[in-house]
């Protein structure tokens, strides 16, 4: 899924500091799996601008809405009439959720509520791990399943850098695994060591051509 | 006309080549000064490339440096930095001014650096880099077009032989040596055991490439110690921390040369490898003394 932290209250508080009547939208989806974006951050966030700008003198109204999909525009489409009511939307979905908020109500500003950090999945309670690039040309066939394109902090494709530190950890960070250490632990387990060392091309970064466009096979 | 590095490497018994690290400015005073010590007490001079991820100036200008005083310059090329279209082109520049050695690197993560917030490319990585040097050695890019003036660089790269892990390392040297490298110049090296099993390796796939062991003199215990617990793929063993935990005070840049240079004369009474790269970061007016005492000058 889609992982997004939220934007620092003092950075919320500056985009919407002109409005007097702002209405905070939600997602249901991924943003509200990773805690950041669903209807009860939605409400959170609104308290906190309430009480925010009650403290500083400066009243503010806010109104509440949450969709299942902020990127599909049916289902935006649904919180029409409070979009309607409010001068501004602080969106608290991922960038796909603000560009179709923005794009369905053009006189309207629509800030980002939350920034879009990565695709990736729960580790553990409370802490989300990248785990895909979207490439669009997927490696993972070669690599027992770890993706070298993000989880390795270089995106290599042939083995591990010289930084690999002790333990197999990465370079940059002590409390990460190296990519190309947990590729080898994992091929080495199912006998298939055979494709790491296979040499592997540079990558085509035009397998996606920006910006994306998926066309679905007719049946 | 003198040696190329190339034929130095055929047919000398043992290497030696040094570093010229790049300043951060545009004064090149100091480091033409490295360059007139050590251009004719070593084989070549290795050029780091924002070493680090710290901006600094290019490995390329000063390889042109190394070559307009009569030196030999090995250009070392990361991919951090460039994408593939640039190091190409840098590539066709530096041959086509006679620097013809190239180091391939992986090169440092951003993150280590004093630029933290820019985009780090590793469009390529030191594998690919190899091959691409291979593929324009024989006169194509990596297009496939022809190239009108071709280069003919001899191929170096890196390797860590105390890796921990080690073994996801070594399927790396392989890919490295498979893809045609005529030297390897190590990371640096303080145990004997390690190199000569990184060597005894390297022969079961690859008998004439030439290997260089790194040697980075340590010049104090705490240096020691903080390597050893943040600089990845270094292993230094506790006997050496302790020989420079007892050398008077004030003398610890000495010990370090004399533990470096009985390392360099230990490698090639033993013959256990090809020669050696000496690297004293910010100390290169001191190498000679280290080659005087492993008995090289």
């Amino acid at each position: 899924m889609i992982i997004a932290e939220r934007k620092p209250m003092e950075e919320i508080k500056q985009l919407i500091a002109p409005y007097r009547k702002v209405l905070v939208a939600g997602c249901e989806t991924c943003v509200a799996v990773c805690w950041v974006g669903g209807e009860k951050e939605v409400g959170i966030l609104a308290s906190q601008l309430r009480l925010a700008r009650g403290a500083e003198g400066s009243e503010i109204s806010v109104l509440e809405a949450t969709v299942e999909r902020q990127c599909e525009r049916e289902m935006v489409a649904e919180i029409k009439d409070k979009v309607a009511e409010a001068e501004a939307v602080i969106s608290l979905a991922c960038g796909s959720g603000v560009q179709t908020m923005a794009e369905m109500f053009e006189d309207k500003p629509v800030f980002p509520g939350v920034n879009t950090t990565f695709i990736g999945m729960p580790e553990k309670e409370g802490l989300w791990v990248e785990m895909c690039g979207a490439c669009g040309d997927c490696f993972l066939d070669r690599t027992g399943g770890v993706c070298p394109i993000v989880r390795c902090a270089k995106g290599l494709l042939n083995g591990p850098c010289g930084g690999t530190r002790k333990g197999g950890k990465c370079e940059i960070d002590p409390d990460k695994d190296c990519a190309w250490v947990l590729i080898y632990r994992r091929l080495e387990k199912q006998g298939r060591l055979d494709l790491m060392r296979k040499y592997y091309a540079p990558k085509n970064y035009r397998a996606v051509k920006r910006p994306g466009k998926v066309q679905a096979a007719k049946a | 006309m003198a040696k190329t590095f190339r034929d130095i490497l055929k047919t000398k018994d043992f290497v030696v080549t040094a570093e010229v690290g790049p300043v951060k400015g545009s004064s090149v005073s100091k480091a033409i000064e490295h360059i007139e010590l050590l251009k004719d007490k070593v084989d070549g001079l290795n050029v780091t490339d924002n070493q680090s991820s710290v901006m600094r100036y290019p490995s390329l200008g000063v390889c042109l440096l190394i070559k307009e005083h009569g030196g030999e310059p090995v250009f070392q090329v990361t991919c951090r930095d460039r994408n593939r279209l640039a190091i190409q082109a840098d590539l066709l520049f530096a041959y086509s001014r006679g620097v013809n050695n190239i180091l391939c690197l992986t090169g440092d993560s951003i993150d280590v650096g004093d630029h933290k917030e820019a985009k780090q490319v590793f469009d390529l990585d030191s594998v690919q880099l190899i091959h691409l040097v291979h593929t324009m050695n024989s006169g194509k890019d990596m297009a496939g077009n022809e190239l009108d003036g071709g280069i003919d660089f001899c191929i170096g790269t890196t390797a860590t032989p105390s890796a921990d892990p080690l073994e996801p390392q070594l399927i790396k040297v392989e890919k490295k040596l498979k893809g045609g490298v005529n030297f390897i110049q190590t990371q640096a090296v303080y145990e004997l055991d390690d190199l000569k099993r990184f060597t005894e390796f390297v022969r079961t796939i690859d008998g004439g490439v030439k290997i260089l062991a790194g040697i980075v003199p340590v010049i104090g215990a705490k240096m020691a110690a903080y390597m050893n617990e943040n600089v990845p793929g270094i292993s230094i063993p506790q006997r050496l921390i302790d020989e420079l935990a007892q050398a008077p005070k004030g003398t610890g840049v000495a010990k370090g040369i004399e533990i470096a240079a009985r390392m360099i004369r230990q490698i090639r009474e033993e013959k256990v490898c090809d020669g050696v790269h000496i690297m004293f970061i910010g100390r290169e007016e001191r190498v000679p003394e280290i080659l005087e005492a492993s008995g090289l000058l």
